[in-house]
């Protein structure tokens, strides 16, 4: 295939001036959504159906395309600034984004993060034109032992965000895995703790729980705590942007970051919040200082940043090669490709191949558009900081609400909301860490589901953990990374201060 | 006196010509409101919006609304249809999911509660190997089943819908208690078709329209469709042909509220009829690779009561209902 050949031709289509403007459209859009607690590129994307059946199918996935890359880039502003993760993506940002922000370094997150994006963006899309095919192949060697030997990767990285102490952060791990809990039980059919309530059958959406106890909870902690509103935050101290060490410390962790987010993204379950986990871990790793991570290391922002940028490249692998939607979001661009009669899969890059060239070039472009967009929005949106802390939170617990009740428009989910929000401001006060609540809500039904899968396949055999190639060599990896931790804390450099 | 019988002629000339010129598109109703009880993207949204823009652009209803209710296999949705007593005005997309959903979740309203109308649209479902598979045929399966039904996975989608129904169906029509089947539930196609093309189930059970283009692109086999028929396009047999004695589909349909008067039902059932009929219908069934399978008034109704026995008798035997 001849790659060069096919991209140049792709350009040809995205750069005329209508498939430009839907672009910026899409990435503008993406920007805004991503910003938005709640709000995320699935529902966008299925709202504008409708709008989009009108312009042609190429325009249309331009669109889709550019504000899946726009709410990636997007949802980490609000992480750094105000605690409050847009999608879940960035969860893993808030922990040193936000530290950075309240010493004044705000505009270096923002700006790594948005550079970082930017750098991941581009290196996933040329992955995806490059090895797109080779990529689907090897990802679906991954069957459901090999998946749940993946998660066990995932839970040993997580011990790196698990805060000043191991056992308030496993807590912390465990309230997230018991929500997790909650619904319809996938191989069985059996509702589990839905106290009769027929809403929470589906469980508590992740996204819900993140807004409530980041953006709800810090609303309602602050309320409590008159005298922490007196701290004086340091909007902007210094140059309001990288100096020559950030960018340092930067630029290998974004290379990182997209070589381990687009893999991630490939995988049927992947999805775009593992690889911010694992990047996390591994950068507090590598890092000559590790004792800074949680306290505001610019590697704590940059690699993560970049690896859910990377992930959502990933996702498109297996959409455009095989059909396959690998998160909610691609499973709504799967049902726009049928509602033009396209059907993805391994015949569409010949079938047309002036769209699947056309929305990878746009990508590469709309992701120029990003940082053109995001970098002089820097200084404005750092400017959210000098509002009255009490304004500004207010402002975002309504936002939350509003939000949350546009999804689905139920008042169980509110009341949900309001009371995960009081347990985020309970966790908070008594110095629990926030985020592996939600990686514990993430990671925990999926882990459960695939070693169930795993064994019902094998018919009750548990070795297939052990002699599947695959699954062996990742579960030797975890017994590795937590045998390096617990040396590491014995020898008294372990885990630091993180909150939230 | 030679004037008047013009007169009428005239009138009568230009009623015969409005007509000829709008057949189906005499309005018959002002505003009408769909529910959709699934978020926006699938299947039943999708029909529910389809129904708007045929409504609207045949001019048989003036404005058409589409609201969605997401949850629990649409029994969210179900139970707050079931509060608009006598609405003659509302319509609700429903279909076999929700027959087996309201079961299973025990929701509180059942799908008796609701005034069927008609169903419209019937997915077929298939069994596919990859192509790498010893299974050739449907009879390899059959006898594998027989020998450790436990040996074979199926994969499909949630617990309790189609093709977790289909399967256990498919079991007990070949003498196989369908409590013994080994069916990995997976979420979304997108997941199921992975563990299908990486080889880690046994087989395939999903719409014959899903695994389409994997057979097609030559990664899977087909074993057999699910329908009274061949479909066209699809060089599979049917279950029929090969002497299992089981039509199934993923069937779509539209309900209107509870206790609704007689003139309301018979109005509503009309303008579904309208919709059917139309040119645009049948043009968005092609576009979307839909298959009619219109089936109205009381006839639908008997359908539905043998559809809700059917499908209580197969969940129970596997255990989903107690």
């Amino acid at each position: 295939m001849d790659v060069l050949g096919n991209l140049a031709h792709g350009f040809a289509v995205a750069l005329t001036p209508t498939n430009l403007m839907w672009s910026l459209v899409g990435v503008t859009l993406g920007t805004a959504i991503g910003i938005l607690p709640g709000i995320g590129p699935a529902l966008t994307i299925a709202l504008l159906l409708p709008v989009t059946y009108k312009i042609d199918p190429t325009s249309a996935f331009i669109i889709f395309g550019g504000l899946y890359y726009g709410a990636m880039y997007g949802c980490s502003t609000t992480s750094i600034l105000i605690n409050t993760p847009g999608e879940t993506g960035s969860i893993v940002t808030t922990i040193d984004g936000n530290k950075m922000a309240r010493a004044g370094r705000g505009a270096a997150a923002l700006a790594t993060s948005a550079i970082g994006s930017f750098v991941a963006g581009i290196i996933g899309t040329l992955l995806l034109a490059a090895l797109a095919p080779e990529v689907v192949k090897l990802a679906l060697l991954f069957g459901p032992a090999d998946y749940f030997a993946l998660m066990v990767v995932a839970f040993a990285a997580v011990s790196s965000l698990l805060g000043s102490s191991v056992l308030r952060g496993l807590v912390s791990l465990f309230i997230g895995i018991a929500v997790g809990l909650v619904g319809i039980d996938q191989q069985t059919g059996q509702s589990r703790f839905t106290f009769g309530v027929l809403e929470l059958q589906d469980g508590l959406g992740v996204v819900l729980v993140a807004v409530a106890l980041f953006a709800v909870g810090e609303a309602l902690y602050l309320a409590s705590r008159p005298d922490l509103r007196r701290e004086e935050l340091v909007p902007v101290k210094g140059r309001a942007f990288m100096t020559r060490e950030d960018w340092a410390r930067s630029w290998r962790p974004w290379l990182r970051g997209a070589a381990i987010g687009f893999p991630f993204g490939a995988l049927p379950a992947g999805g775009t919040e593992l690889p911010t986990f694992i990047s996390y871990k591994v950068e507090k790793s590598l890092a000559r200082n590790p004792d800074e991570f949680g306290k505001g290391a610019i590697e704590g922002v940059a690699g993560p940043e970049a690896a859910n940028n990377a992930a959502v490249a990933g996702v498109l692998v297996p959409l455009l090669t095989f059909g396959l939607p690998t998160s909610s979001t691609a499973a709504i661009m799967l049902a726009a490709f049928q509602q033009y009669g396209i059907q993805p899969g391994p015949l569409l890059f010949t079938s047309n191949s002036a769209l699947v060239w056309g929305l990878i070039a746009s990508l590469l472009i709309g992701n120029a558009m990003l940082l053109v967009l995001n970098l002089p929005l820097v200084g404005l949106w750092v400017r959210l900081l000098f509002i009255p802390q009490p304004w500004l939170y207010g402002g975002i617990a309504v936002f939350a609400m509003l939000g949350v009740y546009g999804i689905n428009r139920s008042l169980v989910d509110v009341a949900a909301l309001i009371a995960i929000g009081l347990l985020g401001a309970m966790l908070r006060r008594l110095d629990y860490p926030i985020a592996p609540v939600i990686v514990g809500l993430i990671l925990g039904p999926m882990s459960e589901i695939q070693f169930r899968r795993a064994v019902q396949i094998s018919q009750g055999d548990l070795s297939v953990f052990a002699t599947r190639p695959i699954s062996g060599t990742l579960l030797v990896v975890a017994a590795l990374m937590l045998a390096g931790a617990m040396a590491a804390h014995w020898r008294g450099r372990g885990t630091v201060p993180a909150q939230g | 006196m030679v004037r008047k019988p013009t007169h009428a002629g005239l009138f009568a000339f230009v009623l015969a010509a409005g007509a000829a010129a709008l057949p189906a598109s005499a309005q018959e109703m002002d505003q009408l409101s769909i529910m959709a009880p699934a978020a926006p993207g699938g299947g039943w949204d999708g029909t529910a919006r389809v129904m708007q823009d045929v409504l609207q652009s045949a001019g048989i209803v003036k404005t058409v609304t589409v609201e969605n209710v997401a949850g629990a296999g649409g029994t969210v949705g179900l139970a707050q249809f079931a509060k608009k007593k006598g609405d003659g005005k509302s319509l609700m997309v429903s279909g076999l999911v929700m027959v087996g959903a309201a079961l299973s979740n025990k929701a509180p309203v059942q799908l008796t509660a609701v005034t069927p109308i008609a169903r419209l649209t019937s997915e077929w479902e298939a069994l596919a190997v990859p192509v790498g598979s010893d299974i050739k045929t449907l009879a390899d399966l059959t006898a594998k089943l027989k020998t450790n039904p436990g040996a074979v996975s199926w994969g499909g989608g949630s617990a309790g819908g189609t093709d977790h129904i289909t399967a256990a169906l498919f079991a007990k029509a070949v003498g196989v208690d369908p409590a013994k089947i080994n069916y990995i539930a997976h979420s979304g196609g997108g997941e199921a078709m992975a563990s299908i093309l990486g080889g880690h189930v046994t087989l395939g059970i999903n719409s014959a329209s899903e695994l389409e283009p994997q057979v097609k692109a030559g990664k899977l086999r087909w074993l057999a469709v699910t329908s009274d028929k061949r479909i066209a396009g699809i060089d599979a047999p049917t279950l029929k042909e090969l002497g299992v004695d089981l039509v199934i589909g993923n069937w779509r349909a539209v309900m209107a509220a509870p206790d609704l008067a007689p003139a309301d039902r018979a109005k509503l059932t009309s303008v579904i009829d309208a919709m059917v009929k139309s040119e645009q219908w049948r043009k968005q069934l092609a576009q979307r690779n839909w298959l009619d399978n219109y089936l109205a008034g009381s006839e639908f109704e008997t359908y539905l009561g043998e559809e809700n026995k059917r499908v209580t008798e197969i969940l129970k035997s596997v255990g989903l209902v107690k």
